[in-house]
């Protein structure tokens, strides 16, 4: 059994140790908007933060994470109104929106360490995050206004 | 020329035999957008909604709810679907949800795919929304106690002499039975384009809330009480493998492992399966790696996509075999008697769809009806597959709708509902959910099969085409899941329109003839299947490119080659409603693209410019479109970077204006993967790249600026979702011989190509 906090909740699950933490969480603890694409860390559609990074949760058992703080694309706000999320709906960024939680929950890490990303900054943190859509042009501009949105948020604060 | 039509292959509902008539609301009904703000409606009793036709239905809270039968797979097609339904309904926006259905019979043709779903969808939708808004507007009137020729209805309400009723408090209040023989609803006289008040103008899609904040219900995400994982042992070859024995001592000491089972499928769809089943999906990846399944393999366990290629040439040799899609007399003769003729060969590899979600389905047993939860693309296809599978009739199978994570074609063949619904049989029709893991997905894709094009001109006077001769082999994906869409030619021999559209293009080139062969050893070695584009995607990169080639042999500037040969004379002066204007439309874009992309202007070194225009995929419903690639190649090591993509596009009528710019997005970028980077071999009968640790697909840091313009319409609305893609490949082939001089011919256009070309110059 591994107990540890997931969106501000602590949680205690059976599967076993080397269960990679995507299936606990969308099999056991039935939270689905982590998705699975690749199932070896190559595609990002997996993306959840362990204690604040992003983490590919599809490689990552889910023994390695016990009381660790876990967040998904379900607790990256209480009320789903990320500055992330908020740009994401502005610029209509989604397409089949398979990968969007992972793309959300890459960025939100990018966002931290590059409060300004340059598109050089983009190009390399978001590389991991495949999109089959093509909606990267989209994303890249909606990081950009969420940054710009989120240094207004500090400046004013 | 073959028009698709003409043979029947549309197949959508005919509005004309659905009349107006009152339908119970459909059950079960699973994946729906409401709008944000907009509370679902309390359950209503059948008798409380007006439903006028099967399309959609108002009850009386006034909620406009849009049946919708088309996948949603990021083309965000039930926002387009029922913005048409509510501008010719006159209703309120803010009070619209959609539905998307389970397959039923009522639906018709039950199909996703070919850019169609506006096309189709608009003149019936159009005119069922008017119908409803003039039985609102009647009864409307009678309420009001106005005479219905003085009433407006605007915004989800009857208005007349000062005063206005909801279309709710009318559903209400009324017992509405109009009724509209099928003659009638033909004659309904639809908007004129300037009082449009929803189409065209920009709209958030509803479908997007849901996707940014994990609450999307895909395929993958569907749930049932007591279901149990399993996860296929996708056999050697994809065809006549057969299993010989099944061991599974390693895996039964595995918690959770429940067993094994090969399947019995008398469709003959997913042979040599073995399903893997565990209380988890974990357990059932784990135990699917540890049992040891051998099978006696089929003829193509030998096959190496080498020996595809070589099947093609030795096709294309033959002069006997295939099918005459285009057919012009006197080509042979023409070419003969030129001077001066031209020969290239095209060449494209196979390619995946890697769709992010892979394959996936929940199925099981209830009340003696067979449920299969799953996104898919093509219901109607399947369902009699399944049937057959399954030995019961179709109406004991319904498939229901979820999101899709991704199609691109893959779930037009819905081979992998095939497989969990023999999976539950198997086990007595207890829930299983069957998810392939990335590896079993790709070997058990239905790619775009390689293929090769040879294309011949003959030189008349003053450097214009007299002649084009054009032979093209490749896989019939059709031929496998849908043979009643073959067309056939003069001769009454068959061809596969979706594997070949494209190549029957809009320029005027004297006698034309196009051959469609079938790479019957690719089909006997894989699965085939449409990818974005699907035909057009490798027609258009022989054709262009070779456009481009004959121009620069003519001495003559590529657009202006082009444009003269864009006369729109004969066949390619179009017809109304879809390809009113022809060839002249195509000749606007390229002219407007050029220009756009500053065409003719100097570059620096070792960056060009290079321009493809295509007319999408089918001549019958023609979108233009022309693109410019800004390409940098660095000559010491072959690798291409692309700067910049124009695109202009001609759709006709464009419904959702942001949806439509983000399809041109996709379907360019798509264009851009296709060109440079996604390819893979058959070797051994299996694809050589099962997942991203070898297949390498566009990422973030390969994207170009990208410069989109539509041309203003008020045309019939054609397709968007595929088109643009047809014009990028060949675009950039063309620019890397602008930049350099060197010339390739094979997708994905890889450095070691590039070098290979710049060698040869």
């Amino acid at each position: 059994m591994t107990n540890f906090d997931l969106n501000g909740r602590t949680v205690s699950v059976h599967s076993s140790d080397d269960t990679p933490l995507l299936w606990v969480i969308r099999d056991e603890l039935r939270l689905t908007g982590t998705k699975f694409g690749c199932g070896i860390g190559f595609c990002g559609a997996c993306t959840v933060h362990v204690e604040g990074r992003a983490t590919r949760s599809c490689i990552t058992p889910v023994g390695a994470v016990g009381g660790a703080k876990i967040t998904t694309i379900e607790g990256l706000d209480p009320e789903g109104k990320h500055p992330l999320q908020t740009a994401w709906l502005e610029l209509q960024v989604p397409q089949c929106g398979y990968c969007q939680s992972g793309q959300i929950m890459q960025a939100a890490t990018l966002l931290k360490d590059y409060p300004h990303p340059s598109d050089r900054d983009i190009n390399a943190v978001m590389a991991g995050n495949v999109c089959r859509c093509m909606t990267y042009p989209r994303i890249r501009k909606a990081i950009k206004l969420a940054a710009s949105r989120m240094q207004g948020a500090a400046n004013h604060g | 020329m073959v028009s698709l039509s003409a043979h029947g292959l549309r197949g959508s509902p005919d509005p004309s035999r659905r009349g107006f008539l009152v339908t119970m609301i459909g059950a079960g009904v699973m994946l729906g957008y409401v709008r944000s703000g907009l509370a679902a409606p309390a359950s209503t009793t059948p008798g409380d909604l007006f439903e006028p036709t099967i399309w959609y239905g108002i009850d009386p809270s006034g909620t406009l709810t849009v049946n919708i039968l088309r996948a949603e797979m990021g083309q965000h097609v039930g926002t387009a679907l029922a913005r048409i339904v509510a501008d010719e309904l006159e209703a309120d926006w803010s009070k619209v949800k959609t539905v998307t259905v389970d397959s039923d019979p009522k639906w018709g043709l039950m199909f996703t795919g070919a850019s169609w779903s506006v096309w189709q969808s608009f003149p019936i939708l159009s005119r069922a929304g008017a119908a409803g808004r003039i039985a609102l507007v009647e009864a409307g009137a009678k309420l009001l106690g106005a005479n219905p020729q003085s009433c407006t209805a605007r915004n989800g309400s009857v208005h007349a002499m000062g005063k206005s009723i909801s279309y709710g408090d009318i559903v209400a209040r009324s017992n509405l039975r109009r009724t509209f023989t099928p003659d009638e609803l033909k004659k309904i006289p639809l908007k004129p384009p300037a009082d449009r008040r929803l189409i065209g103008k920009e709209t958030e899609a509803l479908d997007v809330p849901s996707k940014v904040n994990g609450e999307g219900r895909y395929g993958i995400d569907a749930v049932a009480d007591g279901m149990v994982y399993a996860r296929p042992k996708i056999p050697p070859t994809r065809y006549d493998s057969k299993v010989t024995s099944i061991d599974d001592s390693a895996a039964k000491h595995l918690p959770g492992y429940i067993r094994s089972v090969a399947l019995d499928d008398p469709s003959g769809t997913v042979p040599g399966w073995v399903m893997v089943y565990a209380d988890s999906f974990t357990a059932a990846n784990r135990a699917a790696d540890l049992v040891k399944v051998t099978w006696q393999s089929g003829p193509a366990a030998n096959v190496s996509e080498r020996d595809i290629q070589h099947r093609a040439a030795e096709l294309i040799a033959d002069p006997r075999g295939g099918s005459l899609f285009v057919d012009d007399p006197g080509v042979d003769a023409v070419l003969a008697s030129a001077n001066r003729r031209m020969e290239r060969t095209y060449t494209t590899a196979t390619a995946m769809h890697f769709a992010l979600e892979p394959v996936n389905a929940l199925a099981f047993e209830k009340d003696g009806v067979v449920e299969i939860h799953t996104g898919n693309q093509w219901q109607s296809s399947i369902l009699p597959v399944l049937a057959k599978a399954l030995r019961r009739s179709q109406d004991k199978i319904v498939m229901r709708s979820y999101l899709l994570g991704g199609a691109f074609g893959r779930r037009l063949d819905g081979d992998y509902a095939v497989g969990a619904a023999l999976a539950t049989i198997a086990i007595g029709g207890k829930p299983v959910k069957m998810v392939c893991t990335r590896d079993d997905d790709m070997r058990f894709d239905c790619p775009r099969s390689a293929s090769r094009q040879v294309v011949r001109l003959a030189w008349g006077d003053g450097n214009r085409i007299a002649a084009m001769d054009h032979h093209a082999a490749a896989c019939w994906p059709t031929a496998t899941i849908a043979p009643y869409f073959l067309g056939k030619d003069a001769k009454g021999a068959p061809y596969d329109p979706f594997a070949i559209s494209g190549a029957d293009h809009w320029y005027n080139v004297g006698a034309h003839r196009v051959r469609a062969l079938h790479n019957d050893l690719a089909d006997r070695t894989f699965r085939s299947g449409y990818l974005r584009s699907v035909g057009a995607g490798w027609t258009s990169w022989a054709v262009e490119s070779f456009m481009d080639e004959a121009a620069h042999e003519a001495g003559i500037d590529p657009v202006k080659f082009r444009l003269n040969l864009l006369d729109g004379a004969g066949r390619n002066a179009g017809s109304a409603p879809n390809s009113l204007g022809g060839a002249r439309r195509q000749a606007a874009v390229l002219a407007r693209c050029a220009q756009k992309a500053g065409w003719g202007g100097s570059m620096p070194k070792d960056v060009g410019l290079g321009i493809a225009s295509t007319f999408g995929q089918e001549r019958t419903m023609p979108t233009w479109c022309a693109c410019a690639a800004r390409v940098r190649v660095d000559r010491t090591n072959g690798h291409v970077w692309v700067e910049k993509l124009t695109l202009v596009i001609d759709a006709g009528t464009i419904i959702h204006p942001d949806s439509a710019q983000a399809q041109v997005e996709g379907a360019a970028l798509w264009g851009l993967t296709l060109a440079l980077y996604e390819g893979t071999e058959f070797f051994k009968g299996q694809p050589k790249d099962t997942n991203l640790n070898s297949y390498r697909v566009l990422r973030m840091g390969d994207v170009p600026e990208l410069d989109i313009e539509f041309v203003p319409s008020t045309e019939a609305p054609v397709g968007l979702g595929e088109p643009a893609t047809t014009a990028v490949a060949p675009a950039i082939g063309n620019a890397i011989f602008g930049a350099t001089g060197a010339r390739v011919r094979h997708t994905p256009i890889r450095p070691e190509q590039i070098l290979a070309a710049l060698k040869t110059q």
